[in-house]
């Protein structure tokens, strides 16, 4: 039996309350009185948002929507199109409130070295929002300028990468800079509530977690080989299918999932076991990247966390997380549990858009001056994305340690349109795509 | 086996064109026509899916609920007599398997495994617009195969209705929403087709209080009396129709009126009719209306947001009709028939 079947509580309430959430919980009770730590001094905040795609467009937009003073005052992006089209969504998002997008001609910054252009322009807060491969650099630029910071998941593709981010974070946390990460489930009610009463012991000590992304796969190659000046910008269009930019999606998408399981276990796992590879999706515009990984992640205390990703159309899908523990067992992701003496609780509280609640928490913070910083576990479930896949690539077990120690980089060594990414096509135009039990991946 | 099936369904799609015509011109057999409708299944090329569809025979009815009938409201009056021509309708909602076979080009997928060549129809099928691949599972883990496709925008049911349209040679699209509530109705006046008691609504409907917190797979409840399933509960299931509040109110007063339809003006909001498993039993009465909104797809992270996807209606499904009469393209631009698909999506 279920131990309210509170009606009053159902999705049908969630979509009627969180449209007066959208536009902020809760914060800023007296901004007048509040010490502001932002750069300018006073209580406008001035947001830059660097990579202009759709989500970047999407957390700009969130960003606007929280109840401060904000306004977008400056925008970057290797491509000039994606910025205008960026630019005039959100002119139509905020038709109605057109002071909060003002960026001037000026302000406007493209190509490789637009973040910098963007960050010396003089905003308080950045949104950074390009494929994760350049998240480091822009990460640490940002930090470097004393800026706030909001910055998408995953963090980073490689290792090296990953240092780099956790090395930033600590000086972030010096200059007290509030840093949020798009793992979003940290801001959402259902989720928050349930680790909590996992974390207080609803199903007794946690013994396995397992977790999915299977799905159907993401968008299709945007730009065509024939019509792509160079190897750089084939690649950087069509982002989501080359390991330097993206990581594989096992770090793009999976990492959700796999952060879940290592909020709930307050901990990182310090090896895993891989198999995957590449089934279905084996044509060349495809890129190097698998459509399937399974891993198996150990942490210190023995617990194993199992883990599928899948890109695969037509089989089986879910995107969820659950958790056994010695009492009972738990879908977090549909937020309910059931223990083995047959008690069944399921959330029945409030929900809201937590797109919208991670950046209304991070702009209360940055308002009141909190000390404000999910950059360490943001990097660290990264990595914990990434050693699956050297794990799976290799088809060996990976440490978390060796992986650590490392220097594996997937950058290319210059940026431009015409520098050479580290992988490149064959003459058919087909990539060395990882081989387990042949690649070395460390 | 395969090969002479292609061949024939080749011949059928040289020959589409000209039978469409000849059907529009024989109309003054029409009546006649609608007596021989039979019940058929649709088998969908290059795949093991198929689906049943039911004749519903034309007539006239009252459209709205009456001023007494309990929980009814305000959108749903004065009642308005309307005339509605016969059409087949899909016996259930539009399962997943249906769905994605467009959405994923699972017939191109398996046609090429089994080396066999494109036909007229799977050409002219490719040709209509595919969404684009969800970011995340659309099924939120509730089931996929026999379940009902959810969470997709009118404007995909709309799509997927044009591509069946091709790839079938037969013509297909949403009811609007007289037509939806006449097929629901099936000759019955009362709160349900099945009486006024919603007690009974566990024999015949997945609502909030039986479904588990999960929609269900089809056709596991009584049929209507006109063979239909899952018209009450399961999924609401999307109409041609803009929601306008007062619509009735406009309409009254006209006579009987012969294919009312509201044409969207707005992407908001559009209507929705039967109730799904997420609901209490009055919203799962035939004359209820329920009108989307942007809420549902407030999860969507991305701007511009998905034209195909509802991020956050797992509750919204679909079912196709086949008029008898085919429409010209005069009367499909002027009802808005046809999807419309706007020019900057391109993500």
């Amino acid at each position: 039996m279920t131990q309210s079947n509170n009606q009053s509580t159902s999705r049908r309430d969630f979509l009627k309350t969180t449209t007066a959430t959208a536009v902020g919980t809760g914060i800023l009770a007296s901004l007048g009185s509040a010490a502001h730590v932002h750069a300018s001094g006073d209580d406008q905040i001035k947001v830059g948002l660097v990579g202009c795609g759709g989500r970047g467009t999407g957390a700009a937009s969130q960003a606007l929507s929280t109840k401060g003073n904000v306004k977008l005052e400056a925008m970057a992006d290797a491509f000039k199109d994606r910025m205008d089209s960026s630019l005039s969504n959100l002119q139509k998002q905020f038709s109605g409130r057109p002071e909060r997008v003002d960026v001037a001609e000026e302000k406007k910054f493209v190509g490789f070295d637009a973040y910098q252009k963007l960050l010396d322009s003089g905003v308080d807060v950045v949104i950074l929002a390009t494929p994760p491969g350049f998240r480091p650099i822009h990460f640490e630029a940002a930090v470097n300028k004393g800026v706030h910071i909001f910055m998408e998941k995953p963090v980073a593709t490689d290792v090296t990468g990953v240092k780099k981010v956790l090395e930033a974070a600590k000086k972030a946390k010096e200059k007290n800079l509030a840093v949020g990460v798009g793992l979003q489930r940290h801001h959402q009610a259902p989720y928050i509530e349930t680790i909590n009463r996992l974390k207080d012991g609803a199903i007794g000590d946690i013994t396995s977690m397992r977790c999915y992304w299977n799905s159907g796969g993401v968008w299709e190659p945007r730009l065509a080989r024939e019509d792509a000046k160079s190897e750089m910008e084939y690649q950087m269009r069509n982002w989501y299918y080359y390991n330097w930019l993206c990581g594989d999606h096992i770090n793009e998408q999976h990492i959700h999932n796999i952060d879940v399981c290592n909020w709930l276990k307050d901990d990182f796992p310090v090896k895993a076991y891989g198999m995957g590879g590449r089934q279905v999706r084996t044509d060349k515009k495809y890129g190097e990247i698998y459509d399937h990984f399974a891993v198996e992640f150990v942490y210190a205390d023995d617990t194993r966390m199992y883990s599928q990703c899948r890109h695969i159309r037509n089989c089986w899908n879910s995107v969820t997380e659950h958790a056994q523990g010695t009492k009972g067992s738990c879908d977090i992701s549909g937020a309910k549990y059931e223990t083995t003496a047959g008690y069944k609780w399921k959330y029945r509280g409030k929900k809201a858009n937590p797109y919208q609640v991670e950046h209304d928490d991070l702009f209360a913070a940055i308002y009141n001056g909190t000390p404000y910083n999910e950059a360490e576990y943001g990097a660290k479930s990264t990595m914990t994305s990434i050693l699956g896949r050297l794990a799976t690539y290799s088809g060996k077990p990976v440490t978390w340690d060796e992986a650590m120690a490392s220097n594996v980089d997937l950058m290319p060594k210059e940026f431009s349109w015409e520098a050479a990414p580290v992988t490149g096509p064959d003459e058919n135009g087909f990539y060395p795509i990882p081989t387990p039990g042949v690649s070395k991946v460390l | 086996m395969l090969s002479v099936c292609r061949s024939s369904l080749l011949m059928q799609g040289k020959f589409a064109f000209l039978a469409a015509i000849l059907f529009s011109v024989s109309l003054a057999n029409a009546g006649e026509k609608a007596k021989e409708m039979k019940p058929y299944t649709e088998k969908i090329a290059n795949t093991d899916v198929s689906f049943d569809m039911v004749p519903i025979p034309g007539g006239e009815y009252l459209m709205g609920s009456p001023a007494n009938e309990k929980n009814r409201e305000d959108d749903e009056g004065p009642q308005i007599k309307v005339k509605i021509d016969p059409f087949w309708m899909g016996k259930h909602e539009v399962t997943w398997n249906e769905y994605d076979i467009w959405s994923f080009n699972l017939d191109i997928q398996r046609r090429k495994l089994l080396r066999g060549k494109s036909d007229a129809k799977e050409k002219a099928a490719d040709a209509v617009t595919r969404p684009t691949k969800p970011y995340t599972d659309m099924t939120f883990d509730m089931g996929h195969d026999g379940y009902p496709a959810i969470c997709m925008t009118q404007l995909a049911a709309k799509t997927y209705c044009k591509w069946l349209s091709e790839k079938t040679g037969h013509y297909y699209r949403l009811p609007t929403e007289a037509e939806w509530e006449y097929a629901c109705r099936a000759g019955t006046t009362t709160a349900y087709s099945f009486g006024d008691n919603p007690e009974k609504l566990d024999d015949y409907a997945w609502h909030y209080a039986n479904c588990n917190d999960t929609y269900q797979k089809v056709g596991k409840k009584k049929p209507n009396p006109w063979g239909l399933y899952d018209m009450h509960g399961n999924v609401s299931e999307w109409v041609l129709d803009q929601y306008i509040p007062d619509a009735y109110k406009k309409w009254s007063g006209k006579g009987t009126l012969n294919f009312p339809i509201n044409v969207p003006t707005t992407l908001y909001p559009r209507v929705a009719k039967g109730g799904s498993w997420d609901d209490e039993p009055e919203a799962l009465r035939s004359a209820n209306r329920i009108a989307s909104s942007s809420d549902w797809k407030i999860q969507d992270p991305q701007i511009p947001q998905s034209i195909w996807y509802h991020t956050d209606a797992i509750m919204v499904g679909f079912r196709v009709v086949r008029p008898l009469k085919v429409p010209t393209a005069e009367e499909r631009k002027k009802y808005g028939l046809d999807p419309a698909i706007p020019e900057d999506e391109g993500r």
